[in-house]
């Protein structure tokens, strides 16, 4: 039977929380390694709660509902498409399917009470342990026309590929690129889904938390100062 | 083997290649057979002059047409992102003035609002504050413009230029030097407030240089505007529409070259932008030229912002009232740089001992930021400069990705270049104004 790291053994428990150390594998779970309790600390009553997204009640207020009820009038399949609405701080995303990611967004840019021109960005988020599909990838769109901003988001467990988006907005080409190539996100119909700015032949993908930011311990006046990732965290 | 004293060649499985060192384009040429050899790939770069740091185009070139142009990033990719997730929320500040080390003041304030949007202070900025961003992101897109109009002078053959250029932009620096005590990555906004206030001798050195500029502008137009060159360099080459820029997400003064007035100091204001009257200035042509006219109409419009913001700066606050957030101690700037002030010292380490409990864990522990995500965008010198930041609830930011100009700019080379000239590659390029740390971040 093999002895799992951290459980028993010569290994001390929590002395492998797996790197990166900074951010544990788990929000329940604090940097001694405790399981199950949701103590941060290991040792006080402290209970981390879970950051949870969820479903904004309507009306979503502002420009909001608008949006969202053209796009249901110009996309029928919307309710199949989209998995939850969120209004958070002034912003909606509008979290959606990866399958219907590329029609959403074809709709959002060519109806006439949508017109989102632009695809102001697209990027990668790695809910490692938080989310059952860890990647997420973000799309900020922006109508010119009307001034409105909208986040389509849209979540991938591993191995799963997302459909390009760069059909619709020709942008979004490198930052499909530099996703891939910093999560392993992997766009299906993507011209040239290539490393963008790692080199060619590296390995892994930086930006994953279970990436170690690496670097090597510094002496500064005597005291010796860990690498960044083996710091002391206060979660 | 070698067919000449500059260019070294060597035959590959993929051809012949010559490693050339520059002005051994003859002997490149001559060594060709034009018949038989009709195509030649130019790999531009890394290290080449008028690429602005390290970008690589790789050309392929029949005669002196592009008919295939690639450009390769990521040399100059230093993680910041990655970094800024094991460092806390103020620390990040930091890192981020270091991305487009030729917009520090931009990337700082970007950063910070989206982190005050997270924390939901954005209305608890002083209005002091504000002004103080206002007007150090405005002279930061003069100092911007002006090295853009230095390099591409430089690149298309004005060389004067470029030394005029940078000689006025070390005057923004200088007024910087003042205010942050450092010329560049300056590190001087911080979410919630400011590093430390304006000293008088900036504000005097601002008034300085808004008096001088105007006189150095209309010196560089009588160079520059009425020049054969410079109008043959720049007039109908590298043409991109509206419709294309957009298509590949293309913001800025590229943008507005083509006749679209998007300015997000306009359209979406932050910072107070919508109290500052000034105009977005537009071409039509489209090209070089136009791009040339929008920065410096650009520079005018920047120094009639700065000119307003120097008349509302009132005194007051710069800090948010807010203890958990607000910087515990007024920093000063002694001889050896920025640092705490000898007072608050005094007072953490003699006097109060809650003051140093205060001081110590907002300083090494930092301040916790709500669980959630915002995306801010600032009207950066280049472009549309968006931040998207993620907080998990913990006192360092979850994610933090930057919506680069000159990178989603430099996208717009293949599209610029494909058909045209090889020495319009140069002047497209340059009227892109990249700049590679922010680009690979």
């Amino acid at each position: 039977m093999s002895i799992e790291p951290g459980t028993q053994g010569s290994v001390p428990a929590g002395a492998e929380l797996g790197a990166p150390a900074q951010t544990p594998p788990s929000p329940d779970k604090g940097m001694f390694g405790v399981k199950g309790t949701g103590d941060v600390s290991g040792f006080g009553r402290l209970v981390r709660p879970r950051p949870a997204v969820f479903d904004s009640p309507r009306p979503y207020g502002g420009y909001f509902d608008d949006v969202y009820d053209a796009l249901e009038e110009a996309y029928p399949a919307l309710s199949e498409a989209i998995e939850k609405v969120v209004v958070d701080r002034a912003e909606l995303t509008l979290h959606v399917r990866a399958e219907h990611i590329a029609e959403v967004c074809q709709v959002m840019r060519d109806d006439a009470s949508l017109r989102f021109e632009l695809c102001s960005s697209v990027d990668g988020v790695d809910y490692l342990s938080s989310d059952e599909r860890r990647f997420h990838v973000a799309y900020q769109l922006t109508s010119m026309t009307y001034r409105r901003r909208v986040r389509l988001e849209v979540a991938v467990a591993e191995g799963v590929t997302v459909p390009s988006v760069t059909r619709v907005y020709p942008t979004a080409d490198w930052q499909e690129r530099e996703v891939y190539d910093m999560f392993g996100v992997v766009f299906a119909g993507h011209p040239n889904l290539t490393r963008i700015l790692m080199p060619d032949d590296w390995e892994g993908h930086p930006q994953r938390k279970d990436y170690p930011l690496g670097g090597v311990p510094v002496e500064y006046k005597g005291a010796e100062i860990p690498p960044p990732d083996q710091r002391r965290v206060y979660q | 083997m070698t067919t000449s004293e500059y260019a070294a060649e060597r035959e590959t499985t993929e051809g012949r290649v010559f490693t050339v060192t520059g002005g051994d384009w003859d002997s490149i040429t001559s060594s060709i057979d034009p018949l038989s050899n009709e195509k030649i790939v130019v790999n531009m770069g890394p290290q080449h002059p008028s690429t602005h740091g390290v970008l690589r185009l790789v050309l392929e070139l029949e005669g002196e047409t592009v008919t295939e142009a690639r450009p390769v990033i990521g040399y100059l990719h230093t993680g910041i992102e990655k970094n800024l997730e094991y460092r806390n929320w103020t620390q990040g500040v930091t890192f981020v003035t270091r991305m487009d080390y030729l917009a520090n003041m931009s990337n700082e304030v970007a950063y910070c609002l989206a982190v005050e949007k997270l924390l939901g202070v954005t209305d608890q900025i002083t209005e002091r504050t504000n002004t103080i961003r206002v007007m150090f992101m405005e002279l930061q897109r003069i100092a911007s413009h002006l090295v853009w109009l230095a390099t591409t002078g430089m690149e298309l053959g004005a060389i004067s230029m470029m030394l005029y250029g940078f000689r006025e932009r070390e005057y923004i620096l200088d007024i910087f030097e003042e205010t942050s005590g450092l010329r560049m990555n300056n590190g001087y906004i911080r979410p919630g407030g400011l590093a430390q206030d304006v000293p008088e001798s900036a504000i005097r050195k601002i008034r300085d240089f808004l008096k001088y500029l105007p006189k150095k502008l209309k010196e560089y137009e009588a160079m520059l505007s009425g020049q054969i060159i410079w109008q043959q360099r720049t007039q109908g080459v590298a043409v991109l529409d509206v419709t294309g820029c957009l298509a590949l997400g293309i913001t800025g003064p590229v943008l507005r070259s083509a006749g679209l007035p998007w300015d997000l100091r306009k359209t979406m204001p932050y910072c107070g932008y919508e109290n500052y009257e000034f105009d977005v200035p537009t071409a039509t042509t489209a090209d070089v030229w136009g791009r040339y006219l929008v920065r410096m109409a650009e520079i005018r419009e920047s120094l009639k912002i700065v000119e307003q913001a120097l008349d509302r700066l009132k005194p007051g606050p710069i800090w948010i009232e807010d203890k958990k957030i607000a910087w515990p101690s007024q920093l000063a700037l002694g001889l050896d740089g920025l640092g705490n002030s000898l007072e608050h010292v005094a007072k953490i380490m003699g006097q109060s001992m809650e003051s140093l409990i205060h001081h110590f864990k907002l300083v090494t522990e930092g301040f916790r930021v709500p669980p959630g995500q915002v995306y801010v965008a600032v009207e950066h010198p280049r472009g549309e400069l968006g931040v998207h930041a993620v907080s998990d609830g913990g006192t360092h930011p979850y994610r933090v990705h930057y919506r680069e100009p000159s990178f989603v700019n430099l996208q717009a080379i293949p599209a610029m270049a494909e058909g045209a000239l090889l020495a319009d590659v140069i002047a497209g390029g340059a009227s892109l104004d990249p700049v590679m740390g922010g680009c690979d971040r």
